[in-house]
């Protein structure tokens, strides 16, 4: 299926709980409220003409340090040149939560695929509904978007860490957190045993992370 | 009556079944397995963190040390993303280089997985046969990168260089003398196409050589057979991609369904089980080699009678030639930005996946406009298998486990990235 007749169905099938449809790179992205994100990706699974049977990927974002981070130019929700918005729910309203789940649908069946966006509303508690019970496979993907970005899932059956080591300490992934982490282990000789101690290597960029403008260089 | 007890077991994280650090909690009910809890994260390197502080380029080689049994498929994901981000066209040439390579190193998962899954249910020879094939394919990639395992040969825009016109010989040693260090290099005596065409043409007959090992093995069959069958609704539902869904009988191949690169100009089969077993997992797999064989000639013949460049001739992405950025003033501006301070990729977010040995490999690229990724998420394959250890354990004995992790084709540089 074109992505024109993908979008005109989807548009037709989610209806208002869409917040904005973006075609960008032959891909389409959906964007949907946190709080209707469920009965979203129910139509998406099951509606006859889009049938995502398959649950591809599932990560966290945190929108923190968009732009330069200096605030300037934050990501706005609307920056990828949205063009539809079905209700006028955010059109024309400036919004930048912090953290959002991505989805990766793929259909089988109509050989397509489809990428959904759904933005935490709190960023302290970044709160977002569980689709174990659509997508089994969602079950580790969101213990991983929970454990690198505190992203919780609510009605998750088992909302444990998944690759940080026991014990571990914040969301490693957050643009808060430093590349080096905030504790090294080494052996003391004097106690006999493994420890813990805060980190005492600088971090260091070697490559600044720069922005340019529009056509810099021709 | 005896009181009937439940254990709880550790399996690894250092065992030699776990194929690297698999750390497996099992509830047993005597030798049955009730519940199986794999922890993960033991080899967790946060890849994505990392790419996110280096440029677009330095984290090419990040994407070897993912799976680090198929190299180049890794790199391809990637380098597809930038690509796709940035609109970029890719030579003809290189995307055929870039199929034979994918093929290649199709050819080398499967051969280590043959080998592994093989000895870990008892058939130590398989692991032999397989490494001595191998090691030829690993030639191949020292020939065309310099690295046996970590290539770091794709770029964005093409590959870091044409195929070479020779192949590196041995040299007569207190090891082998010179007779056998003749018969050594016979077949490297041309490029490396003529190594290829040569390994293509005994392949077929090394797979037979497999096959007659193990496909009606009295030993292998009762490992195998009715063991973790996964029916195809739930593997779709399970996230089960490439040869685990194909297994279980659904036809769903990224190669024939999405092409990318030369995949829509060769010819080739997609095989597909019926009873999504261990068994049939197994004959997929051994089918997927015969056809990436056929693949890789009908790519060496192409590459044979069409020279042309290999590599993308825009030079904010791919590096000016050696010669012209010694002679002109422009290309070495432009090789001095690229090489510090990166290129640039527009603004944007891709999706790009590739069918790996091991399934659907996906890159997820945000940029901000930056030198750098604002995010890289990496679909691993294996994660979602791993993740169906649950629900394909239960009930099955634990000596099945072993050959569940087989089947699965699990590695752990991907699983935990």
């Amino acid at each position: 299926m074109s992505l024109e007749k993908l979008s005109l169905c989807l548009k037709d099938a989610l209806g208002d709980r869409l917040v904005s449809l973006t075609e960008r790179l032959g891909e389409a992205t959906l964007e949907v409220p946190a709080e209707r994100l469920r009965e979203a990706m129910l139509v998406l699974r099951d509606r006859e003409g889009l049938r995502f049977e398959q649950l591809i990927d599932l990560c966290g974002m945190d929108y923190s340090a968009y732009g330069n981070g200096n605030g300037e130019s934050k990501w706005q929700g609307q920056r990828f040149g949205s063009d539809v918005t079905p209700g006028g729910l955010v059109s024309t309203e400036t919004r930048s939560p912090r953290f959002a789940v991505v989805y990766h649908l793929l259909s089988v069946k109509n050989n397509q695929r489809v990428r959904v966006r759904a933005f935490a509303p709190d960023d302290d508690l970044p709160l977002v509904a569980t689709v174990t019970d659509i997508w089994p496979v969602a079950n580790w993907f969101e213990r991983e978007a929970f454990d690198l970005y505190g992203i919780v899932f609510e009605g998750h059956p088992d909302l444990r860490r998944l690759l940080t080591d026991y014990g571990f300490i914040g969301h490693p992934f957050r643009k808060d957190f430093p590349l080096s982490g905030n504790v090294e282990v080494r052996y003391d000789p004097e106690q006999g045993r493994v420890i813990y101690q805060p980190v005492t290597i600088p971090p260091r960029e070697i490559t600044p992370r720069i922005v340019r403008e529009e056509n810099y260089g021709g | 009556m005896a009181e009937i007890r439940n254990y709880t077991m550790n399996f690894g994280p250092q065992h030699p079944a776990a194929h690297g650090v698999l750390r497996l909690v099992l509830e047993l009910d005597g030798e049955v397995v009730e519940r199986a809890d794999p922890h993960i994260g033991l080899l967790h390197r946060a890849t994505e963190k990392l790419a996110e502080n280096k440029t677009f380029l330095q984290a090419v080689p990040y994407m070897d040390r993912l799976d680090y049994v198929s190299m180049m498929s890794n790199e391809h994901a990637y380098v597809m993303a930038i690509e796709k981000l940035l609109g970029l066209e890719v030579p003809l040439r290189a995307k055929y280089i870039r199929t034979l390579f994918d093929e290649i190193t199709r050819i080398l998962n499967h051969l280590l997985w043959v080998g592994a899954h093989g000895l870990d249910l008892g058939a130590m020879t398989m692991f032999i046969y397989a490494f001595r094939e191998r090691e030829d394919l690993m030639d191949c990639y020292e020939a065309v990168s310099g690295a046996r395992l970590h290539a770091a040969y794709y770029r964005p825009g093409g590959v870091y260089r044409d195929l070479p016109d020779s192949m590196p010989l041995y040299e007569a040693s207190k090891i082998h003398n010179q007779k056998a260090v003749d018969e050594l290099n016979a077949n490297r005596r041309g490029s490396l196409l003529d190594f290829i065409e040569d390994f293509t043409r005994r392949f077929p007959g090394c797979v037979d050589e497999y096959e007659n090992l193990l496909t009606e093995n009295r030993i292998w069959k009762q490992r195998t057979v009715g063991i973790g069958v996964v029916s195809p609704e739930r593997a779709l539902a399970l996230g089960f991609t490439g040869p685990m869904l194909r297994g279980s009988g659904v036809e769903w191949d990224l190669r024939k369904k999405q092409p990318y690169a030369a995949y829509d100009r060769v010819e080739f089969d997609i095989p597909v089980g019926t009873n999504g077993d261990t068994y049939d997992r197994y004959l997929v797999r051994m089918e997927e080699m015969r056809q990436s064989n056929r693949i890789i000639q009908q790519c060496v013949d192409w590459l044979r009678a069409n020279p042309g460049p290999v590599i993308s001739d825009n030079h904010k992405v791919a590096p000016p030639s050696r010669e012209a950025m010694k002679t002109n003033m422009e290309e070495l501006i432009h090789h001095f930005k690229l090489f510090s301070e990166g290129m640039h990729v527009p603004e944007g977010e891709a999706y790009a996946a590739v069918e790996h040995p091991k399934g659907e490999f996906g890159i997820y690229l945000v940029s901000d406009g930056a030198n750098k990724p604002y995010r890289l998420k990496i679909r691993a394959p294996g994660f979602a298998h791993l993740m169906a250890m649950d629900e394909m354990a239960r009930g099955h004995m634990i000596a099945d486990v072993v050959a569940l992790m087989g089947t699965m084709d699990i590695v752990f540089g991907e699983i935990d990235r």
